[in-house]
């Protein structure tokens, strides 16, 4: 890894840091609604994995999922603005927070179900096993999802016709208030992996060029020997399950100690001392990364919320195959489009002068 | 037009689209080396490979993800249902994720996938394996909800469901599999949404899809003794439902009985006895009456299976009440 590609996936995640603790203020604020899951404490493991991503790779993930979306290189406007539930949000305010999608580059989402996605991923590995490309599917969930039956069917039949998907437990010790010991009958996670004879690894979460490494031989494992693997990545979030939570479940002092672990910290020395950043220049990055946070939310507060109008639209794909003199007296089917929206482009975020020397 | 089965009729619909799109697969419990748990997939994987025709584990969630998880990104999966009753296991695929996503992503990803099945009650197989599922799918926006009731209209409709890009409930009904009737030899596809008069008549309209078409068909035969002639419609689809054919028969006939084989409590002969009502209110003379099933579990007695399930006899009561005869 070169200085500049360092300079780049710190600067992820630091955005992710600074695009959560301003989500936090804004629904503290009332601005964002419902519920709001932050990834604050686990940047390391989404911008790890995705910087080793192809573009045309696939993603799924759980409601947990701006730090991913940041990672893939999704402006990050629409996804403020998705959460204040305007009408230029990356699903135009249908989704909020758990449900980030940006199809163009893969991600598809964002899901609400705990467990729910993984047999999406594996559906994603087999189609890509039908077509013969030798795209991969990486597919994130929590700890808290491999007590799901979903998660045993969708291992199980990953390994039984080796599908080209990367399981990938972000273990954040707590599934929602539940520890981990309290929920899980096996306390290494990674080792359920034996259960359907697929390669396991854990990993330390909170190290970026940990998580590189061993989600890098995973991945090439999927991509050219077609081999699922299950991955623990060891992390800890910071706040709560969500931003209803009061956290009584576990300690300050447990809070504190995990800090001391904290991925940007962790790779921020790295750059120092391996790269010669100066101090200097990581204080003028996080000037420049909370310069962009304040530009999406003057994007956010100048975008519109959605039309009473649009409440209609994108339930059903408009169809050939259908009556639809007879499917029309539904509004669904009358707004219903041929073709899939993509997200739309906004011009793009300037940033400030900051130089990285060569 | 050649005479054949619903059972021959459903796999010639999977083999010629298999056949037009490599991107259609087919995926469920004994659906290949066993030549199907009802034979509708026999022949299919010798033909088209274990690829595209895949046994799965007994593990119905991981079937309809699959099948969600391939739509997203492009292929026409075709998820078979050992039987309805066993989609319950899968119901979070199909209601949070086949029908949700493309509401939740503002229109990005499309879902086009069929899950397919026999549904409603066999012969004696008691209370888990005989229910009439309709009622639930077709509660849900994002899902096309399809009942066959002859071989013409299951190839037909297959076809539509197969190249359509929403997913669609494709409900068969075992009792039905061995039903012979006529289908056009040459290519053809029946739309989606699209009602059917299954007997013309002046003087009652019956609602039925499915196995309830026969009944009603039978019920019609026995009123015609008796000088009532009776119209039987058959929306075939009930998710969307093409209303204004129901509506103009009842114009003309004044009259509606709804025969379904689902319980009666939040069934769908609900919603089409309230569209009626709301519709041709003033062109009606009598009340719309439902025939529905017991609303009890099935139990496995044939006596009790019998009178559990709507019979003839019962259609006729009903259109005997709307006459007030």
């Amino acid at each position: 890894m070169n200085r500049e590609e360092a300079f780049t996936l710190y600067r992820q995640m630091l955005l992710i840091r600074r695009f959560e603790e301003r989500c936090a203020q804004l629904y503290v604020e009332g601005k964002i609604g419902g519920f709001l899951h932050l990834y604050i404490g686990q940047e390391a493991v989404g911008v790890g994995a995705m910087s080793l991503l192809r573009p045309d790779d696939y993603f799924v993930t759980s409601y947990r999922d701006h730090g991913l979306a940041l990672a893939r290189g999704t402006d990050p406007r629409p996804l403020m603005a998705e959460l204040c539930g305007k009408a230029t949000g990356i699903s135009r305010g249908k989704g909020g927070s758990m449900h980030f999608y940006d199809v163009p580059r893969g991600n598809f989402g964002g899901d609400g179900i705990v467990g729910g996605h993984l047999p999406i991923a594996a559906g994603m590995g087999y189609g890509i096993r039908l077509r013969k490309t030798d795209q991969i599917a990486l597919c994130f969930f929590g700890d808290g999802a491999v007590n799901e039956g979903a998660f045993h069917e969708a291992l199980n039949v990953s390994g039984l016709w080796d599908l080209p998907v990367v399981f990938i437990i972000e273990n954040n010790r707590y599934g929602m208030g539940t520890a981990l010991d309290r929920a899980s009958s096996v306390k290494d996670l990674y080792q359920r992996g034996s259960a359907y004879g697929i390669p396991r690894r854990e990993v330390n979460g909170m190290d970026l060029m940990a998580v590189r490494d061993v989600l890098g031989e995973a991945i090439d494992l999927a991509r050219k020997e077609k081999r699922p693997s299950l991955i623990e990545a060891e992390t800890y979030r910071y706040r709560g399950h969500s931003m209803s939570d009061p956290g009584k479940y576990r300690s300050k002092e447990e809070v504190d100690q995990m800090m001391q672990f904290d991925p940007l910290h962790l790779f921020g020395r790295r750059l120092m001392e391996q790269e010669r950043v100066s101090a200097a220049e990581l204080e003028a990055l996080d000037k420049d990364v909370l310069a962009q946070v304040d530009d999406c939310v003057r994007f956010t507060e100048e975008s519109p919320f959605p039309a009473p109008e649009s409440l209609y639209e994108d339930v059903y794909v408009r169809s050939p195959y259908m009556n639809m003199k007879a499917a029309e007296k539904d509004p669904s089917w009358r707004t219903a489009l041929r073709e899939d929206r993509v997200p739309e482009s906004f011009p793009a975020f300037v940033p400030a002068a900051v130089k990285v020397e060569q | 037009m050649a005479v054949m089965t619903m059972r021959e009729a459903l796999n010639q619909a999977m083999r010629e689209e298999m056949t037009r799109d490599e991107s259609v697969f087919l995926l469920g419990e004994e659906v290949g080396a066993y030549q199907g748990a009802y034979k509708i997939t026999q022949g299919l994987l010798a033909q088209f490979g274990e690829w595209r025709v895949r046994d799965t584990p007994i593990a119905e969630e991981a079937i309809a993800g699959v099948a969600v998880g391939a739509a997203f990104i492009g292929l026409r999966p075709i998820a078979e249902m050992m039987t309805f009753n066993f989609s319950i296991l899968a119901l979070d695929q199909i209601v949070n994720h086949a029908a949700k996503y493309r509401y939740m992503s503002g229109g990005q990803i499309k879902c086009p996938m069929v899950m397919r099945g026999p549904s409603g009650a066999a012969a004696q197989v008691a209370a888990q394996h005989s229910q009439a599922l309709e009622s639930w799918y077709a509660h849900i926006p994002g899902l096309v909800v399809v009942m066959p009731s002859t071989p013409k209209d299951a190839k037909g409709l297959l076809k539509s469901a197969i190249r359509d890009d929403n997913p669609v409930i494709f409900m068969e009904n075992e009792v039905l599999y061995n039903l012979k009737g006529e289908v056009p030899e040459e290519e053809f596809h029946i739309p989606l949404g699209l009602a059917d008069v299954k007997r013309a008549g002046k003087d009652v309209t019956i609602v039925a899809w499915s196995r309830s078409v026969v009944t009603s068909l039978a019920a019609a035969d026995l009123l015609a003794k008796d000088g009532i002639e009776a119209e039987v419609v058959d929306p075939r689809t009930l998710r969307p439902l093409d209303e204004d054919l129901i509506f103009d028969s009842v114009r003309k006939t004044n009259r509606c009985v709804v025969v379904e084989e689902g319980w009666r409590y939040a069934g769908f002969g609900a919603e089409i006895a309230d569209r009626v009502q709301l519709n041709c209110f003033d062109d009606l003379d009598a009340p719309v009456v439902r025939v529905t099933a017991a609303d009890v579990p099935m139990p496995y007695a044939k006596t009790l299976e019998t009178a559990y399930l709507p019979q003839p006899d019962r259609v006729v009561d009903a259109v005997h009440k709307v006459l007030y005869r």
